[in-house]
């Protein structure tokens, strides 16, 4: 993260049960995340005031104290709104804004014309609703922002992000217990995938690709340099198969063809690769399209570490031996490396965290054998005698503040593409609670219900397309089309449609959704794409299945 | 033959969470999932995922061995064969278009040792920072 200089959620699952205000912001926690939930529940039992913002009225709404129903894409408004009265009324934190942080003029001129009433005609919320919560979170002495996809699946999510940041720096809500900026992260290691460096400006343990420091580091121990240029993330790697300026692609246990933006397009970039090689635990789409498919050890078989929401670091254990001949995820990579005329030799998962130990000051600490006897470690954790760290930044309230915290104004802009005539409704997307992503995992597990996809409707925009619950409809968008039901709904304010994206071979979603890519991260617009809705002709095949 | 059983303490494969799950296993198969309690994050909390959801990992559609193109079709192939084919082409392609030439998507669901590892192959072997790993969801 630009602003404190680490990527990751500021504080603990515990904080929750023990703050005054917890801001849950585009993110339906308690289906998504329902474990952190409970402990939301339990502080909202300790007298927490809950407040939901989202367009959707989810089932947590009922235990909010006050539910925000903010439109699509339209977050950065209403936090600058925020932002604009908690400055006007004088709630903001002068001593810590002055004491630890920087730009808070730029940001003060900047949402200045965020009036109340002029976020109120962008996002739906009404004025007086927004000087409440805006009051509410400023004044209250612990208060905590959970966010997930809903902020950062848009073409500005990176923006969405620093206007939620914003927001602590001004009230102080940052670097003490039970305030905090909590991402949610939504698979099991995107924390510790990020933290290892597998990603294309950044190297082990958090140092920046060009950090002098971190690149001797590194030099020293692989004994060879470090490229020089940064990486390309997801979406310019998938820009530079569609130029040919990448040819060969490996691909771990991810399946880009059915769960990116706009599937037809990226099969396309598919089928235009020389080499593509595929390391997984089950046959996907995109293993189909592959060269060489390589069998992995998955869950409750592989050996190593992982690191989750709050930067615990834990271990995952062997309790089977996996099909066939299929080998450790990081056996795979040193095979290769070796067959290239590397010579690695890690005999164990645990010689690989050993090196990781010396390339990342804040894994330092973490020993195997630590984690076995003590259980999981929060980083930073940076020597043996270390206890790892609950929450983050306490250095922004000490004399000794070191590089201030830094706002970073944004401004509104709407979603990439809005309804129109043609496609006079707007899709967002998400998850179910028994169901998780492309469905590689769970589209056939036992024992749960509503194991279909289907389009969720407000009563009334049914009724004015005359959708009955239940009927197969075509839904459309300017990328592609799919079949799926029609299910009316309550949860959906008037104009906006929902869809999972768990039954791609039922209806890939992704055929509809927007490549519009945040410029600064690379995270396409999942959230956000217009579509229309068409009555069914007969002969289709969710009709033929039914008969 | 005599019954196996054993119980193993290890972490969700689901959402980020990171709930602490203990794995009972009997000849080779789980029989059951529950949280562990004394796990600091979930304190013996699963959610309908966590605890039901590793039907997958018993699945007859694991991939069980190594799989190459052969005239147009991919067909069951050894180590040996799959790792050479990759060294041969992924040399090849080294050697007449640069380490530029080469992408790599990481797993998020992976484990640190295996990002790490990816991570140093990229720029080690291969010689570029072409890797991401969906880490922004």
């Amino acid at each position: 993260m630009t602003v404190f200089g680490t990527g990751a959620a500021t504080g603990s699952y515990d904080e929750l049960e023990n703050t005054d205000v917890i801001l849950v912001w585009g993110s339906n926690t308690q289906e998504c995340h329902p474990i952190i939930f409970n402990h939301m529940r339990r502080g909202i039992k300790n007298g927490a005031k809950m407040v939901v913002i989202d367009p959707r009225r989810i089932d947590q709404t009922k235990l909010a104290h006050k539910y925000l129903p903010v439109r699509v894409g339209t977050d950065i408004a209403l936090a600058n709104a925020m932002g604009h009265v908690i400055i006007e009324e004088g709630l903001a934190h002068v001593d810590f804004i002055q004491n630890a942080t920087e730009q808070f003029e730029l940001y003060k001129e900047k949402v200045q014309q965020y009036t109340p009433e002029y976020a109120e005609k962008i996002t739906g919320i009404p004025a007086e609703d927004i000087r409440e919560i805006a009051r509410l979170y400023a004044t209250a002495e612990k208060a905590t922002i959970c966010w997930t996809l809903g902020i950062t699946e848009h073409h500005n999510g990176t923006e969405n992000v620093f206007s939620l940041v914003n927001l602590a720096l001004l009230t102080g809500h940052i670097g003490k217990y039970g305030s905090g900026l909590n991402p949610l992260r939504g698979q099991n290691n995107v924390q510790g995938g990020g933290d290892m460096g597998a990603l294309p400006n950044r190297l082990v343990g958090g140092w920046n690709y060009d950090d002098p420091e971190g690149r001797r580091l590194h030099e020293q121990v692989w004994g060879v340099p470090v490229p020089e240029k940064m990486g390309k993330h997801q979406t310019l790697m998938l820009d530079a198969m569609e130029t040919k300026e990448i040819k060969a692609l490996y691909v771990i246990g991810e399946n880009p063809v059915q769960s990116d933006a706009d599937g037809h397009h990226v099969e396309k970039l598919f089928e235009n690769l020389d080499f593509l090689v595929v390391q997984d635990i089950l046959m996907t789409k995109t293993a189909m399209m592959a060269d060489v498919v390589l069998p992995a050890k998955g869950w409750a078989e592989n050996d190593g570490t992982l690191v989750n929401s709050e930067r615990r670091i834990q271990r995952v254990r062997p309790a089977l031996k996996g099909p066939g001949i299929s080998r450790h995820d990081h056996e795979i990579v040193q095979d290769i490396a070796n067959s290239m005329g590397a010579n690695w030799n890690y005999q164990s998962a645990e010689e690989v965290w050993e090196e990781i130990r010396l390339l990342a000051p804040n894994f330092a600490g973490v020993t195997y054998k630590r984690i076995d006897e003590e259980g999981g470690l929060q980083w930073p954790c940076p020597d043996e005698n270390h206890p790892g760290t609950p929450f983050l930044h306490t250095r922004l309230w000490s004399n000794d503040v070191g590089k201030r915290a830094t706002f970073v104004p944004t401004d509104y802009q709407p979603p990439a593409e809005v309804p129109d005539e043609e496609y006079p409704l707007m899709l967002t997307t998400g998850r179910r609670l028994q169901f998780y992503n492309t469905g590689v995992q769970t589209s056939n597990y036992k024992k749960v219900k509503n194991a279909e996809e289907a389009i969720e409707i407000h009563p009334d925009d049914a009724a004015h397309f005359g959708f009955e619950d239940g009927e197969v409809v075509r839904v459309s968008s300017r990328r592609g089309s799919v079949e799926t039901k029609i299910k009316i709904s309550n949860k959906q304010p008037r104009g906006l449609v929902f869809m999972s994206f768990h039954f791609p071979e039922q209806a890939n979603t992704n055929l509809l959704t927007n490549h519009a890519t945040d410029p600064l991260a690379g995270t396409a617009e999942f959230k956000a794409c217009a579509v229309k809705i068409e009555k069914q002709v007969e002969g289709s095949v969710l009709t033929e299945a039914k008969v | 033959m005599e019954t196996q059983v054993k119980q193993v303490e290890t972490i969700c494969s689901f959402c980020g969470t990171g709930c602490g799950l203990d794995v009972e296993v009997e000849n080779e198969q789980i029989v059951k999932v529950k949280g562990h309690k004394e796990n600091p994050s979930s304190h013996g909390e699963t959610c309908v995922k966590g605890a039901l959801g590793w039907g997958y990992i018993h699945s007859d559609r694991r991939l069980t061995e190594p799989l190459i193109r052969k005239n147009g079709k991919l067909v069951p192939a050894s180590w040996d064969e799959a790792l050479q084919l990759i060294a041969h082409k992924f040399s090849a392609i080294k050697e007449s278009h640069g380490p530029d030439a080469f992408g790599c998507f990481s797993s998020s669901r992976s484990t640190n040792e295996l990002n790490y590892l990816v991570g140093k192959f990229m720029r080690t072997v291969i010689g570029t920072n072409n890797i991401d790993s969906c880490n922004r969801t």
